[in-house]
């Protein structure tokens, strides 16, 4: 099956740089677990051996935003904190991308309240929203595999005239 | 005598005319005491020999919105050596809302009232370090105030710019 009968039959494949870049970026998602509040709990819950997020590239949570591509804010976002999530994302390298998880970060959630971002798209850029409150792992993973395809659609082009880091105080 | 009415008695003999009511509600005492006493009546509940409220365990306030004296603050002291939790309130109006602060007595009402500015805007005088602490500096309302939005006022706290 797959690759392997390949290999027995001819030992090499042809494809296009552009599809083996993606597939490799998308097989190796590595999430900054941006967990705030109870979602990071079920964030925890993905990756652990039951639901396995590992079995999509992405089991490397990185603690520090220099080594991941894919940032998953996960609990409620306030006025202050914001600061702080945008300062984590614009240390992430390009490329990257972004999962709300929850109804707080997508919406406010049922943070209808003066210190509550109501929604994180009003400072960053949301690739896949997640549903529930919070959503329960296999939600997570879809979203992520949600970004996969996002990231299988993309060309190794258009990142190449990207800076790594754009918009980090100089 | 139970420790309620040694309370009551204490406090009525140093204070009969500064109190404004004393209330039993399903077993918590209240009292109710003019602001200008509220040091007075803290120093006594703390170093009386019988009382011992060692600690204030909250501060906080009510916006009574139309009321002539708008805000009442609430204190809960607690007395460790009696296991006994006491309310003291004290009414004060709007122009502008300030009282005393009981940090002299009790060292932990510090973070207490700077909350309860923060939230109302009630001003303590003679606090150490009055200023915000949930809300960011600059921030130029009270919240819980009855006259503060829910959702806020849009624009008064800062968000980072948006980006594609």
């Amino acid at each position: 099956m797959g690759l392997e009968a390949k290999l027995n039959k001819d030992g090499f494949i042809t494809t296009t740089l552009d599809a083996i870049i993606a597939w490799a970026r998308k097989s190796s998602v590595w999430p900054m677990p941006m967990g705030i509040s109870c979602c990071a709990i079920e964030l925890i819950a993905a990756a652990d051996p039951k639901y396995d997020l590992a079995r999509f590239g992405s089991e490397v949570m990185r603690f520090t935003p220099r080594q991941c591509d894919l940032m998953i804010v996960a609990g409620t976002v306030t006025y202050k904190m914001a600061q702080v999530v945008r300062r984590i994302y614009d240390q992430m390298p390009e490329p990257k991308w972004v999962i709300a998880m929850g109804a707080c970060t997508s919406s406010g959630g049922m943070y209808r309240s003066y210190n509550v971002v109501q929604g994180i798209d009003q400072f960053l850029p949301v690739d896949v929203y997640t549903a529930g409150c919070p959503p329960r792992p296999e939600n997570l993973i879809n979203a992520v595999m949600t970004i996969q395809q996002k990231i299988a659609k993309t060309k190794a082009r258009d990142f190449q005239d990207k800076p790594l880091l754009e918009n980090i105080d100089k | 005598m139970g420790f309620k009415e040694l309370i009551i008695q204490k406090v009525k003999e140093q204070f009969d005319n500064s109190i404004e009511e004393i209330k039993e509600f399903r077993g918590d005492l209240s009292i109710t005491i003019k602001k200008e006493k509220i040091v007075e009546l803290a120093k006594l509940l703390k170093e009386d020999n019988d009382l011992h409220f060692e600690t204030c365990i909250d501060v906080t306030a009510i916006d009574w919105a139309t009321r002539k004296n708008r805000f009442t603050v609430v204190y809960h002291v607690y007395s460790y050596k009696n296991n006994f939790t006491l309310r003291i309130k004290a009414n004060i109006d709007d122009n502008p809302p300030q009282i005393e602060s009981v940090t002299s007595v009790w060292k932990s009402a510090n973070w207490y009232e700077r909350e309860t500015y923060d939230m109302y805007g009630i001003i303590f005088i003679n606090h150490p370090d009055l200023r915000r602490i949930y809300m960011p500096e600059g921030f130029e309302y009270h919240p819980l105030r009855k006259d503060f939005p829910v959702l806020g006022i849009p624009g008064s706290l800062p968000l980072p710019d948006k980006i594609d």
